[in-house]
């Protein structure tokens, strides 16, 4: 692939006759820009997304037909398909660029102290906060988190270590993978069903939404977890055994420290996709006006299911409401941005030496 | 326990020398096997308890709803399968573009970074998405695409309108959908693009392909089944999508290919996510019915996309 940038540079010769210069390409994209410019001069107010994408377009057919007429067919096609590639980022950039930038903006209206240490209780204005939906999205996760941490790794060491090739096995690590495929919504109604069952019906509790999330993490973290434990060198595992060290105590000892590293990235970034789960938390934990810290007992709000219910439902005027989500889809954001940086560091500190 | 995957010898050199050991080996052992056999039971009760609180919508009195629940989920199943093709068909090929231009075009260090940035966006909550998808692309594509739209493809059903002026319509949801599982479609193609054997991509090269050719050649026959099966992955993620299209479409009770009008058939999760908080008797097993029809559908597309990638990434066969 670096071959085609490496052509022969030998001047004047026939290979560099017809090809574009730099100074060339630089002048159609340049085009390219005024072209799309021209396209929203006449209203008066620049609009982004239609300079970029009229820019992006001129800029592929303008390409193409002068590389066409220089340098011929085949070169023409493939500099409309570099084109086209890059524009094809350029494009999918566009609205999370925009996301982002919407949310930061917006979501800087409320994000002040008291949005962090107040409830929603008794508010009927501009003020409340967050703080219960924080409680209960702590106590949601980390019920979740306890739960499948331990039933994915060791269904992950059972796969990895014991029953490495049996039929079992097989059959678990399908069932595994169809699990990581059931929607969200699903994981929430069977929490919901399971608990209604035991409970009652209309039953709302955090823990009938952290056994939803279980069912949607513990997935992950087998997956993640085995692949991990297959990393392991097998010359470390026979070492052990080699010095009459049960398989029990090599697993605890040996194999678990050296993939320690990216376990806990796993589960990191499991907890970075359930954090933000909503439609199962919203069957499930429901909607409370106040902090809630018994997850065994009543409703418990949850910082995406308050995200929510604060954009559709925002009271009067709808401002102060949407203000709030905002806000909370800011934090929210910022959530799993801390949890993916976090995961990172870890992966890069507790790598062990020698393995690579 | 035995073990299987280290040579025959080692184990029964260790076991005999400390019987503490044996029964910490089986302990162990006995944890993980159970679960993992516990994966087996959650799974089973998933299905299980949905189908008993669903059971009764079946059996119930035809009067105790107005319409047979075959005729009240269809617009609602297809309403499910339309939003996420839609979004599948808008989605797929950028986000074979952008894997391209990650894995063969960016330079080096730019392409680690975007993998990463790629990462990250596959998490952001699907609630934040919502909003952005109410507060700024809706009022966006009802101000300047779906007037278009209406005057100059009207005489297509899919653009039939009338044209919304809330934005709050099919094509919208299904963009919005279309930008959550890029991320997904992308990181895996990205994935097998970079698998490609080098010696395919330089004997092509060599014979004087271009860069395009070369992609054409070697990256994409072989990457081919990668990308199939990552758009199954994503088409699969797009069907049980719940909030975003719950804050965003305005449903009515209907089937129709129109996708820019405010008249417009509800996917089976976002009915739901907006149906459920306020049910209560045999609303709420009708609701949990239309979910385990779901769980059905998404299972038979996330079956296909395994049966593809593990049919292999072979590209020698063109």
């Amino acid at each position: 692939m670096t071959v085609t940038e490496q052509r022969p540079t030998q001047h004047a010769s026939s290979i560099t006759a017809n090809r574009l210069t730099r100074v060339q390409t630089g002048a159609v994209l340049a085009g390219a820009v005024v072209v799309g410019a021209l396209s929203w001069l006449p209203s008066g107010s620049p609009n982004w997304a239609r300079w970029i994408i009229v820019g992006l377009v001129s800029y592929c057919i303008g390409i193409y037909v002068v590389s066409r007429i220089v340098e011929g067919r085949r070169q023409g096609l493939d500099r409309l398909m570099r084109a086209v590639v890059t524009s094809a980022f350029a494009v999918v950039a566009m609205p999370l660029v925009s996301l982002l930038w919407t949310v930061v903006e917006r979501g800087t209206n409320r994000f002040d102290v008291a949005f962090f240490t107040d409830t929603m209780r008794g508010v009927t204005g501009a003020e409340g906060g967050i703080y219960h939906a924080i409680v209960g999205t702590m106590i949601v996760t980390g019920l979740a988190t306890i739960m499948s941490v331990p039933f994915g790794l060791f269904t992950a060491i059972y796969l990895a270590e014991y029953g490495h090739g049996t039929k079992l096995a097989k059959a678990i690590q399908s069932m595994v993978d169809v699990m990581t495929g059931i929607p969200s919504i699903v994981a929430g109604l069977f929490a919901y069903a399971m608990f209604e069952m035991i409970f009652g019906p209309g039953t709302r509790s955090g823990i009938a939404g952290a056994v939803a999330l279980t069912v949607l993490m513990t997935p992950v973290v087998v997956r993640s977890s085995e692949e991990m434990l297959r990393l392991v060198p097998n010359e470390l595992r026979e070492a052990a055994y080699a010095l009459g060290v049960p398989k029990w105590k090599t697993i605890v000892k040996v194999v678990l420290p050296t993939a320690i590293a990216g376990i806990i990235t796993g589960v990191v970034l499991s907890i970075a996709r359930v954090i933000g789960e909503t439609a199962p938390l919203l069957v499930t934990a429901g909607l409370a006006q106040g902090v809630n810290w018994n997850p065994f007992d009543g409703r418990m709000t949850t910082l995406p299911v308050f995200t929510y219910y604060q954009y559709v439902q925002p009271g009067v005027p709808p401002s102060n409401g949407q203000d709030r989500a905002w806000a909370a889809a800011l934090v929210l954001i910022i959530i799993v941005m801390v949890l993916f940086t976090v995961a990172r560091i870890l992966s890069s500190v507790l790598k062990p030496k020698g393995l690579r | 326990m035995t073990i299987t995957d280290t040579p025959p010898g080692g184990d029964t050199v260790v076991a005999p020398t400390e019987t503490t050991s044996k029964l910490g080996d089986r302990i162990f052992g006995g944890i993980s096997l159970g679960a993992g056999i516990l994966i087996l039971v959650t799974l089973a009760a998933v299905a299980l308890f949905l189908f008993v609180e669903a059971w009764p919508t079946f059996g119930a009195d035809p009067g105790e709803f107005n319409e047979s629940f075959v005729s009240y989920v269809a617009p609602l199943l297809f309403g499910t399968i339309w939003a996420a093709s839609l979004a599948l068909l808008m989605a797929l090929p950028l986000a074979v573009g952008v894997a391209l231009f990650i894995s063969h075009y960016a330079p080096k260090r730019i392409a680690v970074t975007l993998g990463y940035f790629i990462d990250l966006l596959a998490a952001i909550p699907s609630v934040v998405f919502g909003l952005w998808g109410i507060a700024v692309l809706a009022p966006i594509l009802s101000r300047s695409v779906y007037p278009w739209l209406e005057d100059n493809l009207g005489f297509l059903p899919f653009f039939a309108g009338p044209a919304s002026t809330s934005g709050r319509t099919m094509m919208t949801a299904a963009v919005v959908l279309a930008v959550m599982i890029l991320p997904i479609i992308t990181a895996i193609s990205r994935e097998v693009f970079l698998q490609t054997p080098r010696l395919h991509e330089e004997a092509s090269l060599a014979l004087g392909a271009t860069k395009w050719e070369m992609i054409q050649q070697a990256v994409l026959p072989y990457g081919r089944s990668g990308v199939i099966s990552g758009a199954m992955l994503g088409l699969g993620r797009a069907l049980g999508e719940t909030m975003a299209v719950a804050i965003i479409l305005s449903p009515a009770n209907i089937i129709t290919v129109n996708v820019i009008s405010n008249q417009n058939p509800n996917t089976i999760a976002a009915n739901i996510a907006l149906k459920f908080p306020e049910s209560a008797g045999l609303s709420v097993n009708r609701l949990i019915a239309t979910g385990l029809v779901l769980f059905f559908v998404t299972f038979v597309v996330n079956a296909l996309a395994r049966r593809i990638a593990n049919s292999g990434f072979s590209g020698a066969d063109g």
